[in-house]
């Protein structure tokens, strides 16, 4: 549905100043139909800057989005009739009514006569507006606005809806009520949404891209990523008594131990041979063993490591 | 050219639910009441002084000394109030971030501009009609020549078209309204004043500076007379103006 290929966007300027060269380079992902996709990184990380190409809103410096088979930048109408498109800011006219402004969205759109009347109705309801339907913009509070802000993406029932940070600055309540929205969209439209929470992506999400200072770090269905990002491979052990890390290290095709609480995290160059190589020591040395699981890293670990990965690299 | 209306009437309502455009239709018509007060006035003091003289009488002339000079008066005074009537059209777009909304909808962005001059138009339509007042005051009591009437506010609305282009166009290059109006009112002011430095110059500049000058052109009309060229000038100003405000949006997108 959502095809980003190779993408770059360099901000020539901004560099000059800064005398750092900003990009979201290169990111590519793919997004599967009737998804929630999450788009995950610390502020800063480029995610708007991702999304406002693929929504068309700026052009990439570099590479390609496909949405729905259209190209962002040659044929641009096309892909924005298909995109409901959430900014960070909800762009709204606080001297309108909610009514008013959702129907204005809908015939900017190219939603006409009585179909605009009851899409209006529908988005409505799906964001629970139709209570504040006569009210002023300007009277709403923080999670209204949000409210109206995901209403206008969807009022012209694009199959792609894109949320810039649906969720920020809204009180725990009005986060829960905003995910069960977004939930209950899944099915209906492909929706991306970016976030700097990931229980967030864990709760709400199919998939996710995890990006950080414009680089891709992993992309797939949560379990995808957590699969891909768990090596290298290793077990966690516990024994008694517990041998020392040399005297492991001098067993065939273990490549790495350290101490890890009451036991070792013993690594492997080649997992199948190590594992068998380490049973057999461990017979042969009569170490009765407690505990033996493989080591996988959470999506949480898989995160926080894009992250120092980076902030490694800057020292 | 979809969507261009949708923005037109969102424009027309952004206009009538702000109080800038009331304050300044009602500024406008006070200035322009006391000018034409003046000059009735003094074409009132005129006539009874000179009423024992026939020569004189003849050449008393309601056109000439009254709406002639009320129309040039008019036109400086909507050089002044329309930057602060367009200086909102994009600027304000950009700073409510209401700009991503417009960008990211299949319209084209030729018919964001339309809807936008046309949405300023309407303004620009209900001043003139307003002025009409001070024209049918003038019927009522007077024999007035309707042909230089009808240039003159003709000549008006096409200066007016021109204001608008040139403001919607200063107001796509920030998002701080009052730099749009400067910028604006600058632009203006400049090619108003262009003609004063035409006397020293060489002849061939001294066409070019009084071509381009503003009220060069709109010195005819009010007096009847019709040159295809004072329109002209007036139309090409604008559509220069709205294309250049049109590619300034455009290039955001790759800036």
């Amino acid at each position: 549905m959502i095809d980003v290929q190779n993408l770059s966007r360099f901000y020539g300027e901004k560099a000059a100043v800064k005398g750092v060269s900003f990009s979201v380079a290169p990111v590519s992902f793919s997004v599967a139909p009737g998804v929630v996709w999450g788009f995950l990184g610390p502020n800063g990380a480029g995610k708007t800057t991702t999304m406002r190409m693929i929504t068309g809103y700026i052009a990439p410096s570099e590479g390609s989005v496909r949405v729905a088979g259209f190209d962002v930048v040659s044929q641009s109408e096309s892909v924005k009739e298909r995109i409901g498109y959430l900014p960070e800011t909800p762009p709204l006219y606080d001297e309108m009514t909610v009514g008013e402004y959702l129907g204005f969205a809908a015939s900017l759109r190219g939603v006409k006569g009585k179909n605009l009347k009851s899409r209006v109705g529908y988005a409505m309801e799906r964001t629970g507006l139709k209570g504040v339907a006569g009210s002023l913009i300007r009277n709403l509070s923080k999670g209204y606005r949000q409210r109206v802000g995901i209403a206008q993406a969807l009022v012209h029932n694009p199959p792609v809806l894109i949320l810039d940070e649906p969720t920020v600055g809204l009180d725990p309540a009005q986060i829960v009520e905003i995910r069960e929205l977004i939930r209950s969209l899944k099915g209906e439209h492909t929706v991306i949404l970016s976030t700097h929470i990931l229980s967030e992506v864990t709760q709400v999400c199919d998939g996710a891209a995890i990006i950080n200072e414009g680089t891709l770090y992993a992309s797939g269905t949560l379990e995808e990523i957590e699969k891909c990002f768990s090596g290298p491979p290793g077990l966690y052990i516990e024994s008694d008594p517990l041998p020392s890390p040399a005297e492991l290290m001098r067993v065939e095709g273990i490549s790495g131990v350290r101490r890890e609480g009451a036991g070792l995290h013993v690594a492997f160059g080649d997992e199948e041979a190590g594992i068998k190589a380490l049973n057999l020591w461990m017979r042969r040395e009569e170490r009765l063993l407690k505990e033996w699981r493989p080591i996988r890293l959470t999506l949480e670990e898989v995160y926080l490591r894009a992250l120092s990965r980076e902030r490694g690299v800057k020292e | 050219m979809r969507g261009l209306w949708t923005v037109t009437k969102r424009e027309l309502r952004g206009y009538l639910t702000s109080p800038v455009a009331y304050v300044l239709v009602a500024v406008f018509l006070m200035v322009s009441g006391y000018f034409f007060y003046n000059l009735l006035w003094w074409f009132h003091t005129q006539s009874m002084a000179q009423s024992q003289n026939p020569y004189y009488v003849q050449q008393l002339n309601i056109n000439r000394f009254v709406y002639e000079p009320f129309l040039q008066n008019v036109s400086v005074i909507l050089l002044l109030i329309f930057p602060l009537l367009t200086m909102r059209l994009w600027a304000e777009e950009k700073r409510g971030k209401t700009d991503e909304l417009l960008l990211t909808s299949p319209v084209s962005t030729a018919s964001l501009v339309g809807g936008k001059f046309l949405g300023a138009i309407f303004i620009l339509l209900t001043l003139i009609l307003f002025l009409q007042v001070f024209t049918l005051f003038g019927f009522l009591y007077s024999r007035p020549e309707p042909v230089p009437l009808l240039l003159g506010y003709g000549g008006l609305f096409c200066m007016g078209l021109a204001f608008i282009a040139i403001g919607l166009f200063t107001s796509t290059l920030t998002e701080n309204q009052m730099v749009a109006a400067s910028l604006s009112f600058g632009i203006l002011l400049l090619l108003w004043v262009l003609s004063w430095g035409a006397e020293g110059a060489s002849p061939f500049l001294r066409e070019l500076l009084t071509y381009l000058s503003f009220f060069e052109h709109y010195k005819d009309m009010p007096r009847g007379i019709f040159n295809i060229i004072d329109p002209v000038y007036y139309l090409s100003v604008t559509l220069f103006f709205l294309c250049l405000g049109r590619r300034v949006i455009e290039s955001r997108r790759w800036r």
